[in-house]
């Protein structure tokens, strides 16, 4: 399979994930978009090294089962289903996210690619996906689907690694997985916090503190 | 000498988290501060002989920016325990294990050879600070606490993808791993310029929102508001002081690379830019705590702005970073007691401190003299020769705003401060039992006393190690280390 094809699924999956306005299915995209992630390095034909095996493992393990069975738990204790009345429209964040990734490709495209990986979609791809989270991130009420955001933005991080996992030690790809669970792990407490303290996890109720 | 210092610190923060009496895990922050200072003063006597391909280890820069960080936290240390025993209702367990974890990860960082370790080690930094925010267990520091992970791990992440930039534009280049600072910076030319522009632009951005500066401070505000003012101290020196460090090692290779010029702009533009917006947030800013954090975010303004500024400035922007650690201590410990007092932290309530808590109340007003450039603290001298670094630069415009704005914030913060100290009692204000003792006012005064010597006497080994930090950040390796740098490799492309 071609690497390009499981990229251009990866972003098909981010304008699946601002259009929804259910929780369950932001994060089956996350569900998706790691299985995708894990398999992108060996449609690259690196799956001869052994440390490149091994990240593609933890990364469809962290990323595809273990994060999303965190969100998932999270989910059943708030009984929270939808993402109701987001800071921007599901309309205008598709279009926003439409837009995004346009740029990207324009931008991607000013940038020098060493010979051999001029034809791969990575770097746009990286950073439309990290532009997606962005606006996840930024957009939405709800404390999960925050964390969603997060996740997506850090997936663009990764695709973008992908272009180094050849070079890079394996001290720095563990060091992202490593840091990406324990992130969401310390931010899974805190939500767990934000539900006992005011009943939701609607982060409109943290909004106290202003000027 | 390098494992120790990261290592002594987590044990003690696994030992922390075993001890059952919440006494004897106090008293062993000041321990454990004082040990970690111990062993920082015999590992500097080696910081100019570190091995070219080591992964960790002290350089000048690394070793003045921990030196700063080591005496804030012993600062900060010998508050702990009366801090503590006065919030004898809270559980001290997690909050010491962070602490003390933050003093290792603090030091990792210091010492990381690689841009890849010191990102980890300051995005773990951020995680294990969280929960110091979260100190009260309230709905207001949940808020804080909610807010500072969420975008310190956004920051973090683009910091990340800087690294990252960094790491294709050396391979690029042909540079390949391991791709030590030492390394880069002696290949500087080989790397691809639009990738390094690129990672300069995204490690500014990401750090930037790890140290405060404006518009990426949001966060701040809401943090050292909501901590305790000891946890506060401690951020507004220390995890910001990693972050600066964490952009220097970036800006030192991007000068290397002869680019200069456009990063020295950036930081000028984000310096100007932060200082203008703490002083506009700080004009009537009716709680205090918060108000110190804009003090904060205008003093990241100014340690880019001397970077940015070059030469005279850049060297007194490193020495800005002691002088605000110092005083930004007895600020934030000074409100935390006056705040300890009424109850409180917002002007209506809390007004004519110096009489309720008179040493406290002193202290607050003589940091905040200091902190505003009263000779002869410590922060006057690394202002003015910042000042004066900028007008004789050739950078008249930005040296007269930055006198401007020095100016203006004067007089915003000297409204809520002269309140709070000297203003007439309010009929609203409640009386706790709190009341000042040695154990919570003696390590002010010590750190007060540091910022004064710091301001008229600098000794020899400190300016020597702080001429060699500032040429690390003018992207020069150390001349040992040339020496020792294997000859440069084939290119090819």
């Amino acid at each position: 399979m071609s690497p390009n094809l499981l990229i251009a699924l990866t972003l098909l999956s981010n304008f699946t994930l601002v259009a929804t306005s259910r929780v369950n299915k932001a994060i089956q995209v996350v569900v998706i978009q790691g299985i995708l992630l894990g398999l992108i390095p060996l449609a690259m034909g690196l799956g001869k090294h052994l440390h490149i095996l091994l990240i593609v493992v933890a990364a469809i393990v962290v990323k595809g089962w273990f994060i999303p069975f965190l969100l998932r738990r999270a989910l059943r204790e708030v009984h929270i289903h939808r993402e109701v009345d987001p800071y921007i429209g599901y309309t205008v964040s598709l279009m926003l996210c439409a837009l995004g990734t346009g740029l990207s490709l324009i931008l991607a495209h000013m940038l020098p690619l060493k010979a051999g990986t001029k034809d791969i979609l990575l770097v746009p791809a990286a950073l439309a996906t990290l532009f997606t989270g962005f606006l996840v991130l930024v957009s939405r009420r709800k404390a999960l689907t925050q964390v969603v955001g997060y996740l997506v933005l850090e997936n663009g991080i990764y695709l973008f690694g992908l272009l180094l996992v050849e070079e890079m030690p394996m001290l720095v790809e563990t060091g992202i997985l490593l840091d990406l669970f324990v992130g969401v792990f310390v931010m899974g407490i805190v939500i767990n916090h934000i539900r006992t303290a005011f009943d939701s996890t609607d982060t409109r109720h943290l909004a106290e503190l202003k000027d | 000498m390098a494992l120790l210092l990261i290592l002594l610190p987590l044990v003690a923060a696994l030992a922390a988290f075993l001890v059952p009496s919440s006494t004897m895990r106090a008293r062993m922050l000041p321990v454990v501060g004082s040990l970690h200072l111990a062993v920082l003063m015999v590992a500097l006597r080696h910081w100019g002989t570190l091995p070219v391909n080591a992964w960790l280890g002290l350089d000048a820069l690394g070793a003045w920016v921990l030196l700063v960080i080591s005496v804030l936290f012993c600062i900060c240390a010998f508050y702990a325990p009366s801090y503590l025993a006065l919030r004898a209702d809270r559980d001290s367990r997690i909050f010491c294990v962070s602490l003390l974890s933050f003093l290792g990860l603090a030091s990792l960082l210091a010492q990381a050879r690689h841009p890849g370790i010191a990102w980890v080690a300051m995005e773990t930094t951020t995680l294990v600070t969280a929960p110091l925010i979260y100190f009260n267990h309230n709905r207001r520091s949940l808020e804080a606490t909610w807010k500072y992970l969420l975008i310190g791990s956004v920051g973090i992440a683009l910091a990340l993808l800087g690294t990252l930039f960094l790491a294709y534009a050396a391979h690029f280049g042909g540079v390949e791993e391991p791709l030590h600072y030492t390394r880069l910076m002696s290949n500087a030319e080989l790397l691809s310029r639009p990738w390094l522009r690129a990672a300069f632009v995204l490690s500014l951005v990401g750090y930037g929102t790890k140290m405060g500066l404006a518009p990426l401070h949001t966060w701040k505000p809401d943090a050292y508001g909501e901590t305790p003012g000891i946890v506060g101290a401690l951020l507004a020196g220390g995890v910001t002081s990693c972050a600066f460090l964490a952009l220097l090692r970036i800006y030192g290779i991007v000068v290397a690379a002869g680019e200069g010029r456009f990063a020295q702009e950036l930081l000028v533009g984000f310096g100007v830019l932060s200082m203008a917006w703490a002083m506009v947030f700080m004009v009537r800013q009716m709680d205090f705590k918060r108000m110190l954090a804009y003090s904060s975010v205008e003093h990241m303004g100014i340690l880019v702005f001397g970077i940015g500024i070059g030469g005279l400035a850049a060297k007194f922007a490193l020495f800005h970073l002691a002088a605000n650690a110092l005083v930004k201590s007895v600020l934030f410990l000074s409100a935390g007691n006056i705040h300890r007092s009424y109850a409180s932290k917002t002007l209506p309530h809390v007004t004519g401190a110096i009489r309720r808590t008179p040493v406290s109340g002193w202290l607050f007003l003589l940091g905040f003299l200091a902190i505003t450039g009263l000779p002869p603290f410590a922060p006057f001298i690394s202002e003015f020769n910042i000042a004066a670094g900028a007008l004789t630069g050739g950078h008249a415009l930005a040296g007269t705003a930055f006198l401007v704005l020095l100016a203006g914030i004067f007089i915003a913060m000297s409204e809520t401060v002269l309140k709070v100290v000297f203003g007439t009692p309010s009929p609203q204000r409640v009386r706790t039992h709190y009341s000042d003792t040695v154990a919570t006012t003696a390590p002010l005064i010590v750190a007060l006393c540091l910022a004064g010597l710091l301001g008229v006497w600098f000794p020899k080994p400190m300016q020597t190690l702080l001429e060699h930090a500032v040429s690390t950040v003018d992207g020069k390796v150390h001349p040992r280390q040339v020496r020792l740098l294997p000859a440069p490799e084939a290119q090819h492309d």
